[in-house]
This record gives C-alpha cells, structure tokens and sequence, in this order.
C-alpha cells in the first residue's frame, strides 16, 4: 500500500488542498477571523482518526492503545470545544434591523 | 464496510471541511458552516469506529474517552468569556499538537495496525513522516503552552530575551535534524524521544522572546503548524481526509500570520526573532513632559451628542477593561441623539485575528456597524470625533509620517484627521513599542484619563 504511487497521489492530494486552503480563508470576511481560528483548531483535530485507530487496533491494552485513548481525550475536547465556542461566537453576530 | 466506501465517506467529510470554512465569508452563511463542520466531523469519526479492527472488544473505551473529552471541551467552551478566546485558543492549539504527538508515538509502537511496516521494518517514508509529525507536534504543544501563559498573564508579557539565545535555537535545531536523520537510517525508540525532547524546547525557546502585543502572529502561527502536524500524521496513516485538512487549517495559519504582520508592517523573520512587543521596553526615546489637554466624561459627552458622525476605535484596553458592553450602549445613546455611529478595526487590534470584532459582537453591535482598515480609513476626514479607546500605537501618525520612528510604514488609522480625537487612556504611558505618540499633544486632541469601562459608563451618564 505503502508504495511510490501512493505517496505521489498523497502529495498531489496535499499540495491541491494548499490551494483550495488559500483561496478559501482568503474568502474569508475579517470580521470573522478568530471563529475562524476556533473552527480550524476543531477541525485539524480530525486526527482523532489516527487516535481511533491506535486505540481501536486490537483487544490487548499495550502502549499503542494508551497513547491512542489519551489522543482521543485530548482531540475530543478540541473537537467539542472548538465547535461550540465558534457556534458560540458565530450566533452573536448580528444585524440588526434599522 | 467496504474500502471504496470508507474512502468516499472521508472524502465527504474532506468537502464539507471545506465548505465550514467557506462559510466564514459572511456571517449570514458562516452558522450553515459550521454546521457542515461538525457534520464532516461526526462522518469521519463514524467511519473510522466502523473500520476498527477489534471493534467489538475496544468500543466501550473508545466511547468513554470521546465522552471525557467531549464533557471537557464543551464545558470550558460554555464557560468561557469572549475576552478570554485569545488564550483558549492557544490552548486548544497545544492540545492539537500533543494529540498529534501521541498519534505519532502510538503508530511508532504498533506499526502493524497502521499498516506502515513490512516485516517488522519501519517503511523509509513514514521514518520521515513519523519524525516530522512528532517535531511540528511538539513544538506546537510546548509553544502554545508558552503563548497561553502569556496571554493569561501566568508570565510577563515582556520579550525574555538573553545572550546566545539564537545560537542555542540553532544549535538545538541542528540536533533535532541530525536526530531525525539517525532515526530514518535506524529507527530506534530512543531517537525518536530525543527528537521531542529537543523540539519540545525549541517550542518554549521560541515563543519566550515574542512580546505580548505580537501575540496575533504567534497565535496565527500556532494555528498553522497545528495543520501541519495533522497533514503529517496524515501521510503516516494514508488518510487523505485528514492531509486535506491539515492542509486547509496549515494555510488559513499561514494567511492569518501573513496579513497581521502586514498589519504591523514586519516580517515574520523578525517577529520570530523577537524581542519586541513588551509593554515597557524603551525604544530610546527621550521622556519630555508635553503639554497635553485633559478633558472630563461630562465633555467628552457634550461633544459627541453634538457631533454629527462619530468613528469609535477599539484596541485591547476596551478588552482588558471589559468595556465592550458600556460602549455599545454608549454607541445607542449616541444613534438617540442623532449622531452617525461606526466601529473601526485595526487588523492588529488585541491579542488574535478578529479578537475586537467577537467582543464587539459579544456586545450586540450590528456587524454592518463594523469596518476593516481600508473600509474606514477615508472616512475619518468627514468625522467630527475619532473615540479612542485602549488603541495606540495603531493610531500612531508617526507610523506614516516620520521615517526615523520604529513603526514607521505600519498602516495606521488616519484618527487624527478627525475634527476632535477623544483618546481613553489609562495613564500617559507610551504603547506595547514605547513609542511616544505626538496625537496626544495635538490640539484638537483631548486625553481622557481613566479606567476605558468607567470612562464609557460616565460618559454615558453625561449625556442630556
């Protein structure tokens, strides 16, 4: 799986979504720029995927599966908290009718 | 479920990433976001669970650490005030980064499972993955913890800067790559803890020297590594979900540190190297005793009710002071009175990206209220009052017109363009750059002494 091709197609992958990044937060109204702080904290927290996995790999309770329960825990917080804070935020801004 | 399945079922949730951040071009469509965010989010995590190996054995403790954490996050998130996001944000950085670190260690220790070893021998590639992941993981955790204490106020605002400082960075940074090579050429446990030892330093050395008032580089700057560690993680496990997202938070870090060292006029090279930015460094600047115009609450009212447009600046006083509510009522009082009411935002006002614009909000202020640099700048020519509040060096007319002044070519609010500047202002003290600011001593200029929050609310009973 781990073979040349894949890891070619990984980095386009990457260096596509560098692009789509860019052009994407700078779309982005200032006025908005600490939800959009918060939301991304939320978000690159979707390494809780490699947490699940190390956790999830097998019945024995070993290193691996530690490290990957305390990841979760901590990518877990992230996660709930980084999107409740922006829904938070995001719910006070307003316009009011004049 | 079927492998094709799972890959579609995160490239789902890649789009959706994509589309929360979209949302954030407007506040009309950034609470749609958000909410495809948290859907993005909740496919992945689903996805994954279905695809674990020892499914049945593992899920009640899977599910018990999702809720601990989940319990936590949205306590703290419930619990904290607006004026507090600056340092919840730097922790929430740090977290990122110790999970990726975590990841990283856990896939070290249990490479079968994430399918990055043949024959027990570490693949090349995930040698340089694993290492990298674990470097910018690290540095993350230990910077923002650093970043946090500032911003809290658990460590002086100040640069702490000492002899050496950036030998011994680049010594240690030198160590760290040479251990990274070691561990590629013969992947031993030792070497990989090293490596984080070392880049866990780095991460407070780094951060240390950088002065309170550029905290919104620093923390921009955190934001963007954590993307980056969560990319690395996401070549070590092949997962292009989570290399799309690292991707998209790496370059939203990098945007938001590129357009407030704009904002200050400095490079990143230079914020990195630090040393600026305390609340008390002395630029050389010689101390004269100006005169200067004092006014009361009760005159900073009698001008502003009889004011035809007033521009209110904001900086992190009015935070520190929690005077964002006071004001907008102040702001109310004022639109009762017939007077034309804005908002203007310096891109560095307070310690993060858009750090003014929530605690306004926060305060219920139309966000149509609200205007970036560039918006208002003109305007301030046709104001009668340019209010001031807990901003100064942004305002600063030596920043465009005296080229020997150290923040000269910082873009400025054009304040002084205003036919009366109200300045609220705790004591006499210069700004974050001791730099003295000759608004002060204008003469259509009136300094009001005193608390922002208490400033405002004796203002607001000054008016008739």
């Amino acid at each position: 799986m781990h073979d040349i091709y894949s890891f070619v197609s990984l980095l386009t992958v990457f260096v596509m979504a560098c692009f789509v990044g860019y052009y994407v937060v700078w779309s982005v109204t200032p006025a908005l720029h600490t939800p959009l702080m918060s939301v991304t904290n939320a978000i690159s927290s979707v390494i809780i995927v490699g947490a699940l996995i190390a956790a999830g790999a097998s019945a024995r309770f070993d290193a691996s599966k530690l490290y990957g329960l305390a990841a979760i825990v901590l990518a877990a917080i992230n996660i709930f908290g980084g999107f409740v804070v922006t829904a938070r935020m995001l719910a006070m801004y307003k316009k009011k009718a004049k | 479920m079927p492998v094709q399945l799972t890959a579609i079922l995160y490239l789902v949730s890649s789009v959706l990433f994509i589309l929360a951040l979209r949302g954030l071009s407007s506040p009309a469509s950034s609470r749609t976001g958000n909410i495809f965010g948290i859907t993005g989010m909740v496919i992945a995590v689903v996805t994954t669970i279905a695809n674990l190996q020892a499914f049945t054995e593992t899920i009640v403790w899977v599910v018990i650490a999702l809720a601990i954490g989940g319990a936590i996050g949205t306590l703290l998130a419930r619990r904290i005030q607006m004026t507090a996001m600056p340092q919840l944000v730097a922790a929430m950085h740090s977290l990122v980064g110790l999970a990726a670190v975590l990841v990283a260690a856990a896939a070290f220790y249990d490479q079968e499972a994430f399918g990055i070893a043949t024959n027990g021998e570490l693949h090349f590639a995930s040698r340089i993955e694993m290492s990298l992941g674990i470097v910018i993981g690290i540095i993350t955790f230990s910077g923002s913890l650093v970043a946090f204490a500032k911003l809290q106020g658990l460590v002086s605002g100040n640069p702490l800067v000492f002899k050496g400082q950036h030998i011994l960075n680049a010594a240690l940074g030198l160590g760290i790559v040479a251990l990274i090579v070691a561990f590629c050429i013969d992947p031993r446990q030792e070497l990989l803890w090293a490596v984080t030892l070392l880049a866990f330093i780095v991460g407070f050395l780094v951060i240390l020297p950088i002065g309170g008032a550029d905290m919104p580089v620093v923390v921009s700057m955190l934001n963007s590594y954590s993307g980056w560690a969560a990319a690395g993680i996401g070549f070590t496990l092949l997962n292009p979900a989570l290399i799309v997202t690292g991707a998209l938070v790496g370059s939203s870090g990098a945007i938001l540190s590129y357009i407030m060292c704009k904002g200050m006029n400095r490079s990143l090279f230079n914020v990195i190297l630090g040393g600026f930015g305390g609340e008390t460094v002395v630029a050389g600047g010689l101390k004269v005793d100006r005169p200067f115009k004092a006014g009361s609450a009760d005159d900073a009212a009698f001008i502003m009710q009889n004011a035809g447009k007033v521009i209110i600046v904001p900086g992190y006083g009015m935070a520190v002071s929690q005077a964002q509510h006071a004001l907008r009522e102040m702001g109310d009082k004022l639109k009762e009175h017939g007077v034309e009411v804005k908002y203007a935002i310096h891109p560095v006002a307070g310690r993060m990206p858009g750090h003014m614009n929530v605690l306004l909000a926060e305060a219920n202020v139309s966000y149509d209220e609200v205007f970036e640099l560039e918006q208002i700048n003109s305007d301030f020519q046709t104001a009668d009052v340019a209010f001031v509040i807990g901003a100064n060096d942004v305002t600063n007319p030596a920043a465009r017109d005296d080229p020997k002044s150290p923040i000269y070519g910082m873009p400025i609010l054009d304040v002084d363009k205003a036919k009366t500047v109200l300045f609220v202002k705790r004591s006499m003290a210069s700004g974050y750059a001791g730099i003295d600011n000759d608004l002060f001593y204008k003469d259509n200029t009136m300094m009001l002494l005193a608390d922002a929050k208490k400033m405002v609310e004796d203002i607001v009973k000054g008016f008739h």
